[in-house]
């Protein structure tokens, strides 16, 4: 019997609920999915019109690796085992260059908010979690052309790259879910201060515990005890831990990829249902 | 059935008491104007009937939904144009509107004629490709209306339509609203402190002063209740708000309003 005949069968009463459920969650998933990549389009809008942006942002990575990089990799000051210090750190710098770009998006949304756009986007019948998730995505469209200025840069200055396209997709996909969970971060604290000063304030404080209480450049074994213990809850560490494996040949993740990747997700999810909830506290 | 009612809406900040027990009704089709000087508590009643602050107590429905059990179902019905300037300069101007014909759900077949159509309607068909910031203020309004129409909403929400316009933008502005009333009967709150806009565009008007309603009425009944032949509305808002004082409008909100004006202007 098809499961057509079994519905006839069974009359009305089996019908409504169960049996159109699941559909009709894959149709409020679908909803969502489509609500949030209509936010992300705008931002990606925006960026063709006015590319610039992108290309100011490849000056730091470039001034870490080529400077910071290379007196490092010659003084041999930091102990990376068998890893050459430029290929330690190329991962930790593209984990860096996403961050920057993310922990100040934020700040996006009190410009919106003081213009009035803010206030259109919830006004309409757009889901917060969307709104809020779609933003995320459109750091991770910025934090994408970091990986690539990065790539280049490192081809260029020898890093043992893995090209594999697995590993490639990895990586791009690593660093669209670090962009996501930083920039979702960012504005939760724009929701909670909603003005610029104390924004830009607050940004700059986060993210020199965030970026030196990591595994960025240098590994965690160096660090006091109680360090280790702030780099070991901070979700970068398992960013770059992902990068790490994923970007290097023959590169290894030492709490293991899935757990990174597993940290990674669930801390953006945390983060964007926290957000969605904060998100109209901007237009009040 | 009244499309837009409202019960003892009462909205405080802290101890001040922004809008004060506000009740109204509004028959579908109408043009109602709230008018008051700055601080009155309009965009505060504004931004309750379009679920963006919650009151802090009484009640509000918009065409039969509660504007706080059934936020999303009020969404959908309603179009809103903010005070400030809320379409992106970064996005041409039919960009500006297929976003939000895609996060109303238009169907996908109609989207395109329907953004175009749009446009053309608010004389902007020329200039739709082109990034918003190059736009002119009477431009960037008739933009922001033509975006909020594209659902067909039942209740258009404009705040200070016409603030910052010189005459020539302002006289458009006022056309096209005229337009939407008549070729699509929507209802439309309208929010100003010019009293000639509102004498000229709304059926009724209520006259808004420290959070609470002073008067309410059609433009007519209200000059007949203050005085006789020769009254204006400009002397309808003397009379029950007194002369203009500084009564609200933090530095903030004039801020604001001064970017949004220099911006439009």
């Amino acid at each position: 019997m098809r499961p057509q005949e079994l519905v006839a069968r069974l009359g009305g009463w089996a019908d409504p609920v169960l049996l159109r459920l699941p559909g009709k969650f894959a149709a409020a998933v679908a909803q969502f999915a489509y609500k949030t990549a209509v936010i992300t389009e705008v931002e990606a809008r925006k960026l063709r019109h006015d590319p610039t942006e992108l290309i100011t942002r490849a000056l730091q990575p470039a001034l870490w690796l080529l400077v910071f990089g290379q007196v490092f990799t010659r003084l041999r000051a930091i102990p990376t085992g068998d890893l050459r210090y430029i290929d330690f750190m190329a991962p930790g710098i593209l984990a860096q260059s996403v961050l920057f770009i993310a922990i100040f998006y934020g700040i996006s949304i009190i410009w919106e908010r003081d213009l009035g756009i803010v206030h259109k986007f919830l006004a309409s019948p757009t889901p917060r979690a969307a709104l809020v998730l779609g933003k995320a995505l459109s750091a991770s469209v910025r934090g994408l052309s970091q990986a690539v200025i990065i790539y280049v840069l490192a081809f260029f200055l020898g890093v043992k790259v893995c090209w594999n396209p697995l590993a490639l997709a990895g990586v791009f996909s690593t660093v669209i879910l670090g962009a996501a969970l930083f920039s979702t971060l960012s504005l939760i604290i724009a929701c909670l201060v909603k003005t610029r000063e104390r924004f830009m304030g607050i940004g700059q404080v986060m993210t020199m515990p965030l970026f030196f209480a990591s595994n960025a450049i240098y590994p965690i074994a160096m660090m006091p005890k109680w360090l280790q213990v702030i780099s070991r809850i901070n979700p970068l560490t398992y960013e770059v831990d992902a990068l790490r494996a994923m970007m290097l040949a023959g590169g290894t993740s030492s709490f293991g990829l899935w757990l990174d990747l597993g940290v990674l997700l669930a801390a953006a999810a945390v983060l964007v249902a926290v957000a969605a909830r904060l998100y109209p506290n901007v237009v009040r | 059935m009244h499309i837009l009612e409202t019960d003892a809406l009462t909205r405080c900040f802290g101890k001040l008491k922004a809008v004060d027990a506000f009740t109204v009704s509004v028959e579908a089709g109408e043009v109602f104007g709230l008018l008051g000087p700055n601080g009155a508590g309009k965009t505060t009643v504004i931004k309750m009937l379009t679920t963006l602050l919650p009151p802090t107590s009484g009640t509000a429905g918009v065409g039969g939904f509660d504007v706080v059990r059934h936020a999303r179902d009020v969404r959908r019905i309603i179009g809103y144009v903010p005070q400030m300037l809320s379409a992106d300069g970064t996005l041409s101007g039919y960009e500006n509107l297929l976003v939000f014909a895609k996060l109303y759900d238009l169907p996908r077949a109609e989207r395109e004629s329907r953004v175009r159509g749009a446009l053309a309607l608010m004389g902007l068909a020329d200039a739709a490709d082109r990034l918003v910031r190059t736009y002119s203020g009477g431009m960037i309004r008739r933009l922001e209306i033509a975006q909020s129409m594209l659902h067909e909403p039942k209740v258009l929400f404009l705040d200070e339509p016409t603030i910052g316009l010189d005459p020539l933008a302002r006289q458009a502005v006022w056309e096209r609203i005229e337009e939407l009333r008549a070729g699509f009967g929507t209802t439309i709150l309208l929010t100003t402190h010019y009293m000639e806009e509102a004498d000229g565009l709304c059926n009724r008007v209520a006259i808004m002063h420290l959070g609470k309603v002073r008067a309410i009425g059609t433009p007519a009944e209200l000059k007949a209740s203050v005085g006789g032949d020769g009254t204006t509305l400009e002397d309808v808002f003397v009379h029950y708000v007194g002369a203009m004082l500084e009564s609200g409008g933090t530095y903030r909100e004039t801020s604001r309003t001064r970017r949004t004006a220099r911006r439009l202007g």
